[in-house]
């Protein structure tokens, strides 16, 4: 085996079952790559230690035949998680030192799986951003470049050092989360594979809360066969989220490879509005041509709530958040700066730990539930999301499985200007993936293509309540056809 | 609802972050542009929706109150800046 880092799930679980190559020597090799590639700037945590402890253990398992699902599989996870003993910060100045004395649902599972955990994944600060420039810890760069550039461009967010990690082969796989898209965008921009389940099909136990409505955990991986093993493995039914669903979980690679003749692909009007990038409608309409050529019926679809969908976000997600980063107050942990009084230390400590967006995001939200203007703008996007998450309903009545592209545009640079001034522009990056956490629905990213300047493009499948299934059975083909060329 | 200085101020404060004073016209400026774009929702009649709170169709699971967790002292402590006794320590509250 030559290049071990470019090993999928599969083919590592193969080489490693068969003795072929131990967990060590996988491990070893991701710790090299994490190394070589810090200009990244993609972990925040190296973990080599604690990842060849886990590597010789899996070794072990290997050779009793105790194996786990995902036994000695290198894993990135995002610093959002809370992972016990490991320093968890969400890339906020505010968690300084923070060491979580538990262990986050999902990467439990993970963990009991066998995987190993190289370290912790740069994001954008508490995952809100689209491009990782809000990070404590700086941005994180693409390793995809345009054509005859230089030029360093975003790798997406708020997961963009899982998706950045992944395509330049730090992880074999990382652990991401999605709250308006942070799963899917930055995914589309660094030409990885990302599902984000249902509302409810992974616990958020141990995450750091963002938008509790909203958040939902998520791998990002090589394709979309890894994306399934990792996914059965996160999901399931929690204790200690009352929001996790009790469904029971499929082996989600059970839908893979399969025929799709008869699938009902809906196709949303309200997702080619004028002024679409040529490219991406071309994107989309490679996608729409493979699943036709696959024998799938081709649905048009009316979503007509989606120009709506951003305003609604960007009222609710902040109100949320505003309630939660309460919690910040510099007493219980990470960082504290001194003040006279109580009052004047939770300011200091606040108005020193956050970074800009987060605190605009603080301020919109309490505004928004403040006494006065609660109905107008809180109450007033909760009917609108309703409305939203109808539109949808009503689609799945027509359709199995939706398809449209990721993102409006292919990365972008670093410190962009128009995204910079104006925080509005950067949030319009997010026009087709929100309307899918509003509503509760899983959505995945595929890529697709490849942009004339010769960066990733990707394509979105959507699917009804609990039935990643089908997205994946739709994905699987496409990505077949699709032939996309990683790094 | 055009926001002013003073509503800046007052919504920094329930937020308890600081915004100097020369940075108050952009902050004033920057949210009204923010709700000059959420305006749009104005445009939908909701005179007869429901607010939706929760995207779960089941409703929530109760458990046997029993204490699952406990006896945490230390581990709850090991994160605070300050701690002695036992107990978080807080700027003086009371004068």
């Amino acid at each position: 085996m030559s290049d071990l880092v470019k090993l999928t799930i599969s083919e590592a679980r193969k080489a490693l079952k068969n003795k072929e190559i131990s967990a060590v020597e996988l491990t070893e090799a991701f710790i090299k790559q994490m190394e070589s590639e810090r200009k990244l700037n993609a972990f925040v945590l190296e973990t080599p230690e604690i990842a060849l402890e886990q590597a010789k253990a899996s070794d072990k398992k290997y050779q009793n035949g105790t194996d786990g699902a995902l036994e000695g599989i290198p894993l990135g996870i995002k610093d959002l998680f809370c992972t016990k003993g490991i320093r968890t910060t969400a890339c906020s100045h505010i968690l300084d030192g923070f060491v979580p004395p538990y262990e986050s649902t999902v990467t439990q599972k993970l963990l009991d799986a066998g995987v190993t955990v190289l370290g912790k994944l740069n994001m954008d600060e508490f995952a809100m951003g689209g491009s990782n420039e809000t990070s404590y810890y700086g941005p994180v760069i693409n390793p995809w470049k345009a054509n005859n550039s230089d030029a360093n461009l975003v790798a997406g967010g708020s997961s963009g050092g899982s998706a950045a990690a992944v395509a330049a082969h730090m992880c074999m796989a990382a652990t991401g989360t999605d709250t308006g898209g942070s799963i899917r965008q930055p995914s589309a921009f660094c030409g990885v594979t990302g599902i984000k389940p249902t509302y409810g099909r992974c616990s958020r136990y141990g995450i750091i809360a963002f938008a509790s409505s909203l958040d939902q955990a998520g791998p990002i991986a090589q394709n979309v066969e890894d994306c399934a093993r990792l996914l059965t493995v996160m999901s399931g039914y929690d204790a200690k989220d009352s929001t996790s669903s009790q469904k029971d979980v499929p082996d989600f690679t059970q839908f893979l490879n399969q025929d799709i003749r008869g699938l009902k692909v809906g196709i949303p009007a309200e997702y080619r509005p004028d002024g679409l990038n040529a490219e991406i409608a071309a994107c989309w309409d490679k996608g729409i041509e493979i699943l036709k050529a696959r024998g799938a019926e081709i649905v048009d679809i009316s979503l007509p709530h989606t120009k709506y969908a951003l305003a609604v976000y960007y009222i609710l997600a902040p109100a949320e958040a505003s309630s939660n980063l309460a919690r910040y107050d510099g007493l219980r942990f990470g960082l504290r700066v001194p003040g006279e009084h109580l009052d004047n230390m939770y300011i200091n400590t606040r108005s020193e730990g956050f970074g800009k967006e987060v605190k605009r995001r603080i301020m919109i939200g309490t505004y928004v539930l403040s006494a006065g203007y609660y109905d107008a703008y809180y109450l007033k996007a909760q009917k609108v999301r309703r409305l939203i998450r109808n539109d949808f309903l009503e689609a799945f009545k027509k359709c199995d499985v939706i398809l449209t592209p990721t993102a409006p545009t292919d990365a972008f640079a670093i410190g962009d200007k128009s995204m910079t001034e104006n925080p509005i522009n950067m949030w319009l990056n997010d026009v087709f993936t929100v309307s899918v956490n509003l509503a509760g629905l899983p959505g995945m990213n595929i890529p697709a293509a490849l942009s004339a300047r010769g960066l990733p493009l990707g394509l979105q499948l959507i699917g009804h309540s609990f039935d990643e299934a089908t997205i994946f059975k739709a994905a699987s083909a496409l990505e077949k056809d699709i032939c996309f060329v990683r790094k | 609802m055009a926001v002013d200085a003073d509503t800046v101020r007052k919504i920094a404060f329930l937020s308890r972050l600081k915004v100097d004073d020369d940075k108050i016209k952009d902050t004033e400026d920057e949210f009204n542009k923010i709700l000059d774009w959420v305006a749009q929702l104005n445009e939908v009649d909701t005179s007869s929706v429901e607010a939706l709170e929760s995207v779960n169709d089941t409703n929530l699971i109760l458990r046997e109150d029993n204490i699952t967790a406990g006896n945490q002292r230390d581990e709850i402590l090991a994160n605070a800046p300050m701690s002695e006794y036992g107990y978080f320590v807080v700027p003086k509250v009371v004068e």
